[in-house]
């Protein structure tokens, strides 16, 4: 029985029974057992997100909970954007980096209360995310909880994702960018204007008790399940990062075109060494690409310096996209690129982000 | 997609390629990716095809096609000169899914060695390896 160890190590979300009936592919990812597609399949996935709406099983995030009267400032400390600015109700992206400015994580940030914060996580950095926070809590009155257990995360995307979510609400839906308790069919949920698609829509942070519950009710108003295939080519198409693909510890926010998120002022744990890139000016740059044909992809070498660090056919394009990280001299729009396709030069194009525009 | 079927007039290759000989002309035969091999890639995406008159062998990579996440290489089961490609896949590739057997189909080769057509597997032995 030695075989069956590896899958049973794989976690599950309360939502696995719902996605085995909707007729997952079920697929390891990051120590989870998570859908990848549905029996629709991925362009339909995809296509319904853009056109209806969407609706993803992201429990395998992971949640931080951070609180006690030196929050605020142990989060000004530790991430890239200005947490002083960031107000109770509020939702505010950022990158955890180490003393060389590498990223560790790209993380949203939910303001609970005045001393009361949750960070969203990546799956596959929580643990990491994790041991950097306590590590770096010394001589801050603050106390950090790993909150996965308590939670479970649905997002709903697309034109119809809040009309379909308001509908099981006692009260307007929070706006883009903000967050608010709500009760959904009587139950407390933490609803975040927030997603990975490009879309309006919401992300909903839930006991893993009332998931089954909420997944359900959204279905039955409309919403399509889609895997983490569709929310892939989704988030391609906008030019969100990946991490593990478009971030990593050997690359840092500015070279990522996230320079934006980053508030050196601060004095966060690597913001001189994210100053010393912003004004020297960073040596590569991270690029959207469009394909004249074929489809590149990550790890593939891009001519006189670089690599593609995403790729993909694109549903809504219908030509191949991508990312990369090329010498700063090659990455303005309209320059012409050779990629290295498995020992093919194809020809791409850097494009303005985001590749799709609503 | 449609239900598994491997046609009974079809030669199988075990890499999940099929070969369709003519009867009428044996030295020429069409290629394709079986039942199997499409639901195995998923939603194909892109074909990259071969250009005519490029020869192909028995058992090496003549094309590639991509799904979603990932490309695979397509094996030739005959050994022979492409004299035709399917261009139809280059605006409908999903036609590899969707009908594998007919709109599907990847080249059409003239075959060098019209007797390789022995190592080639029966649907009854092809069916025999997938269970």
């Amino acid at each position: 029985m030695a075989a069956a160890s590896s899958d049973t190590a794989l976690r599950r979300t309360p939502l696995y029974d719902r996605h085995v009936a909707a007729g997952a592919k079920l697929v390891p990812f990051a120590g989870w057992e998570m859908p990848v597609q549905y029996g629709e399949g991925v362009k339909a996935e995809h296509l319904a997100t853009r056109a209806t709406a969407g609706l993803f099983d992201v429990s395998h995030m992971g949640e931080i909970a951070t609180s006690g009267p030196g929050a605020e400032a142990f989060l000004q400390h530790l991430l890239s954007n200005d947490v002083t600015k960031l107000q109770t109700g509020g939702a505010q992206y950022s990158v955890l980096c180490r003393e060389d400015g590498g990223v560790l994580d790209d993380l949203f940030t939910y303001r609970l209360g005045a001393t009361d914060f949750l960070t969203v996580t990546n799956a596959s950095n929580h643990e990491k995310d994790l041991a950097w926070f306590q590590q770096q809590a010394a001589g801050f009155d603050v106390e950090i909880e790993d909150a996965h257990s308590r939670y479970a995360m649905l997002a709903v995307q697309g034109p119809q994702a809040r009309e379909i979510v308001q509908a099981l609400a006692d009260s307007p839906l929070p706006d883009r960018f903000t967050c608010r308790h709500r009760m959904l069919r009587g139950q407390r949920v933490l609803v975040c204007g927030t997603g990975y698609t490009g879309e309006d829509g919401v992300e909903l942070l839930c006991d893993p008790a009332d998931a089954p519950m909420l997944w359900t009710e959204i279905v039955k108003r409309g919403a399509h399940p889609a895997g983490l295939a569709a929310r892939d080519t989704l988030r391609l198409e906008v030019n969100y990062h990946l991490y593990g693909n478009d971030l990593m510890e050997s690359r840092g926010p500015i070279e990522a075109g996230l320079g934006w998120a980053c508030k050196e002022d601060t004095g966060f744990v690597g913001s001189e060494a994210v100053r010393a890139v912003r004004e020297a000016g960073p040596s590569e740059k991270l690029v959207a690409f469009t394909m004249a044909s074929g489809i590149a992809r990550q790890g593939n070498a891009v001519v006189g310096g670089g690599e593609v660090t995403s790729g993909t056919m694109s549903p809504s394009l219908e030509i191949g996209i991508g990312m990369a990280y090329v010498p700063a001299a090659m990455a303005a729009e309209g320059t012409e690129l050779q990629i290295d396709v498995r020992g093919r030069l194809r020809s791409a194009t850097v494009a303005k982000k985001p590749l799709l525009k609503k | 997609m449609a239900d598994a079927s491997y046609p009974a007039e079809l030669l199988y290759h075990p890499e999940h390629d099929w070969a369709r000989v003519d009867p009428a002309h044996p030295d020429t035969a069409v290629f394709g990716i079986t039942w199997y091999a499409q639901d195995a890639l998923g939603e194909v995406v892109f074909f990259d095809p071969p250009e005519v008159g490029s020869t192909v062998t028995a058992g090496e990579s003549y094309a590639e096609v991509e799904s979603v996440k990932a490309v695979s290489d397509v094996v030739a089961p005959l050994t022979g000169e492409i004299i035709e490609v399917n261009l139809g896949l280059g605006d409908a590739p999903e036609a590899i899914n969707n009908d594998p057997y007919g709109d599907g189909w990847m080249v059409k080769v003239k075959l060098s060695e019209p007797s390789e057509t022995e190592g080639l597997m029966d649907v009854a032995a092809y069916e025999a390896t997938l269970s």
